[in-house]
């Protein structure tokens, strides 16, 4: 039987069988038909990308406001719109290594202050003219500028200056940063013709695939572009991306086979979903977490101990059950978890624990008045059930929680980084270093726990600056361990990403980054 | 002047009046909303700093009046500006998702209106009997379901199931006549079985109405058959009621299809209208806003008219 299957093996990789007559032909072998799926798949995989087809996506996360310019990037589907037409200078790849993109080479001074690009050469924009050094200077200036109104404004402040230099773009920061690439892999950074000074929305990039129509709201077409500098991304003669914000109608284009991949699949659809003989769920841990923030520094959340007694009221495995559908883990109280670089994995997990819940709730000498958490269905899928439970769990420890639910409209405006307590989410940074400065250091803008402690802001600038992995781990560890006991953020969750990806597609990477292989899919993937 | 004319213009008159109030009122309740496009676009993502750019790029620091009657003079001159979001022109994309809007209601109407007034003469001729109940059961029923509802299970079945037609209703300029009725027949469908309960039941509560009269007895007695009595001497004396509730539900067609939208991914101008409004794209507001409103009285103002042509009294008045 084993000599008949790697005959078969073969055969696919040589490309002379099918996928429906490898799997009917393994299912007469009596192989399971989810044990010949995936030998099926590395053989396919080791057979290499086949070019050609035309790729649809059906995505959540687009609105008919959206603008192709990369500095207004927030939401899924102008981050895939991104993803196809432009590249950034350096990518975060799978294993959370640096990949070169538009930058052939990275190289850091001693002291991690000055950073040096090596531009590749050759590189055409899709409006014919050939990328320069100024290019991506003025690009970044965009981004990081006075008037910049970027989403990336917050990663370029530590920047003192940066000059391009025939084929080298350098930057030189305020502070050393030994994650400084990581922060240039971020997706608002496209390289755009003369920085998109004159017209950012235009779409002009140098990605492997080029405008075609741009409806805002409705479909984004994309064609191959013949010049792109590297002929392995992009197997496909055209990436089309359809918006498709009702969860019900993205997964019922997938099954009849409308798209051949959707984003965001509901978690209590899932198993249901992923029996169906044509597509797979795939089920990616990431970095992004929901939770529930306290302001460290307003009554009655600036008593440490009720902080204390809220993380010990709430049931974690629960949440991810009943929530999340088991499609994530457990939070620690900590924004960071196992996906991340330099991750402590020996720091205790918290409990639920009513008698500790109870403990720290009479030690914080609270009066017994409602506590009120804020909430709306667009906090996070499910925020209003999972503070139901929450409310629930925190009564049996007599703490008197009280819901009271917002309406998702306006709910980042009003009610998020303004009121006390209330449910968000965070997507996750590539690095830890990113995620403590975007959220948890003294003076960031997002500091929506409120947490500001000296100390905790001087090991961030420590590790930041230190080149030695062990040492730096170390400093994080402390730092994870200062938010968990001390911090303002309640961490239940960490959620995956759950996708539904089409068979007929081969290629498939799990990546941590960001949805849908980091926004790769039409790059690496192919039609079997 | 021709009394028809003069109510007519009369009529355009208040039209655009009434548009001018209802800009004004949208643009009252858009501001009122919370939060501002700045903030909208940005999201989580808001800082201050960038707050503040946004702010002043879009123009969002000029007083409300001003903003308001810069649109003014802007839409009065045939200007619909440009979208606070991205940039686009909104005359260019209202255009398109107009046009598709349109073209999904004339579907849907071409359809159910000729087939409800069927429906309802038929029901007045077996009046009380099983097809009368039947009729009604039918249409009551499926007027009754959500509509989002009949949409999923149409969904289920038809096109992941048996594959017959696409759960995706996409358009666009470079597809055949064919293919877009094509595309736009499950959507075209469950709006047909949303609108056809109201003109059905109207069609036939109208013409009983008349069945009592004394010249309906008359045609009776001269032998014609119950269905030429319906249709040649009850139907167009009903036509004024019933023309009201056609006009009632064409405009229902255009304005109000936004889940049905949604559920099959139809790019019209409701999923446009609830986009701009949750960013607080105030200029696209406004121009969907009067859009809707000129279809509502548009539609209306030709209802009025037809009731008049059609009734004699009122046609020549004393």
């Amino acid at each position: 039987m084993n000599e008949q299957l790697t005959h078969m093996t073969k055969q696919v990789t040589a490309g002379k069988l099918t996928r429906r007559e490898f799997m009917g032909k393994a299912a007469a072998l009596g192989v399971s038909a989810a044990m010949a799926s995936t030998m099926f798949a590395g053989a396919a995989r080791a057979a290499g990308p086949k070019k050609g087809g035309d790729l649809k996506f059906g995505l959540q996360g687009g609105e008919s406001t959206n603008s192709l310019d990369p500095a207004t990037y927030a939401s899924s589907v102008p981050f895939q719109n991104g993803k196809q037409f432009g590249d950034q200078l350096v990518e975060v790849a799978p294993d959370g290594t640096i990949e070169p993109r538009l930058a052939e080479s990275v190289e850091g001074s001693a002291d991690a202050k000055v950073w040096t690009f090596k531009l590749r050469q050759g590189v055409e924009f899709h409006n014919g003219k050939t990328m320069t050094s100024e290019d991506v200077l003025k690009t970044m200036e965009r981004h990081s500028n006075e008037d910049s109104k970027s989403g990336a404004l917050g990663i370029m402040k530590g920047i003192e200056s940066m000059k391009a230099d025939g084929d080298n773009f350098q930057v030189t920061l305020t502070e050393p940063n030994a994650d400084l690439p990581y922060l240039m892999a971020d997706y608002h950074l496209i390289v755009q013709p003369d920085g998109g000074m004159e017209d950012p929305g235009a779409g002009i990039g140098t990605g492997p695939y080029q405008v075609e129509v741009n409806e805002p709201g409705v479909r984004h077409v994309y064609k191959k572009f013949a010049n792109h500098w590297n002929p392995d991304f992009g197997n496909f003669d055209s990436v089309e991306v359809i918006v498709i914000n009702d969860a019900t109608a993205r997964t019922a284009a997938l099954q009849s086979g409308q798209v051949h991949a959707v984003n965001r699949v509901e978690p209590k659809v899932a198993d249901l979903l992923g029996r169906a003989p044509n597509l797979t769920v795939h089920s990616t841990a990431g970095r992004g977490h929901y939770v529930f923030i306290m302001h460290c520094d307003t009554a009655p959340f600036d008593n440490n101990e009720l902080r204390l007694a809220l993380k010990h009221a709430i049931n974690r495995q629960d949440l991810v059950d009943k929530v999340l559908r088991g499609y994530g883990t457990i939070g620690n109280d900590m924004p960071i978890n196992a996906a991340y670089p330099l991750f402590d994995g020996s720091i205790p997990q918290r409990e639920f624990s009513v008698e500790k819940a109870a403990e720290h709730y009479k030690k914080s000498g609270h009066d017994g008045s409602p506590i009120i958490l804020q909430v709306a269905d667009g906090a996070f899928p499910g925020a209003v059930d999972a503070a139901a439970l929450f409310q629930q769990t925190a009564a049996q420890a007599g703490i008197p929680l009280e819901i009271k639910r917002e309406p998702n409209d306006g709910y980042w405006s009003e009610v998020w980084n303004v009121q006390p307590f209330c449910a968000s989410y965070w997507g996750g940074r590539p690095v830890q270093d990113q995620m403590y400065s975007t959220a948890y250091l003294s003076t960031a803008d997002w500091n929506d726990t409120r947490f500001k402690v000296p100390a905790f802001d001087e090991m961030l600038f420590q590790a930041r600056a230190e080149l030695d992995n062990d040492k730096r781990k170390d400093i994080y560890s402390q730092m994870g361990q200062m938010v968990r006991n001390e911090g303002g953020v309640i961490c239940p969750m960490f959620n995956d990403f759950v996708e539904g990806v089409s068979n007929q597609l081969e290629g498939w990477e799990s990546d941590p980054t960001q949805e849908m292989m980091n926004g790769n899919m039409s790059r690496k993937m192919w039609f079997s | 002047m021709h009394p028809i004319i003069k109510l007519v213009s009369q009529r355009l008159a208040l039209g655009l009046l009434l548009l001018f109030g209802a800009s004004a009122l949208i643009f009252g309740l858009t501001e009122a909303l919370p939060g501002d496009a700045a903030q909208a676009v940005l999201g989580q993502s808001a800082t201050p700093e960038a707050l503040a750019n946004l702010r002043e790029e879009m123009g969002l620091n000029r007083p409300a009046l001003t903003r308001y009657f810069d649109w003014l003079g802007g839409i009065v001159q045939g200007d619909l500006g440009k979208s606070l979001t991205n940039k686009l022109d909104i005359a260019d994309s209202i255009g398109k998702r107009l046009g598709n809007t349109l073209f999904l209601a004339s579907v849907a109407a071409i359809v159910s209106v000729p087939l409800a007034i069927f429906l309802g003469l038929l029901a007045v001729r077996f009046r009380n009997r099983w097809p009368d109940k039947l009729i009604s059961a039918i249409t009551l029923t499926t007027v009754s379901i959500p509509e989002f509802l009949i949409g999923y299970v149409l969904v289920y079945f038809i096109s992941v199931k048996l594959g017959w037609f696409s759960s995706l209703a996409m358009v666009n300029d470079s597809m055949s006549i064919g293919q877009k009725l094509y595309a736009v027949a499950l959507p075209a469908f469950v709006l047909t079985l949303v609108v056809l309960a109201q003109m059905m039941r109207m069609t036939r509560a109208a013409i009983l109405n008349l069945m009592q009269s004394a010249y309906i007895e008359t045609a009776e007695l001269k032998g014609l058959s119950t269905f030429q009595v319906i249709a040649r001497h009850a139907f167009p004396n009903a036509i004024s009621p019933i023309v009201n509730v056609v006009m009632l539900n064409l405009a229902y067609l255009v304005v109000g299809v936004v889940v049905v939208e949604v559920v099959f991914v139809y790019p019209g101008m409701g999923q446009y209208l609830v986009d701009a409004v949750t960013k607080r794209d105030v200029p696209v507001v406004l121009a969907c806003g009067v859009v809707f409103a000129a279809v509502y009285i548009g539609l209306n103002m030709v209802a009025d008219i037809v009731s008049i042509v059609a009734n004699p009294r009122l046609r020549h008045p004393k």
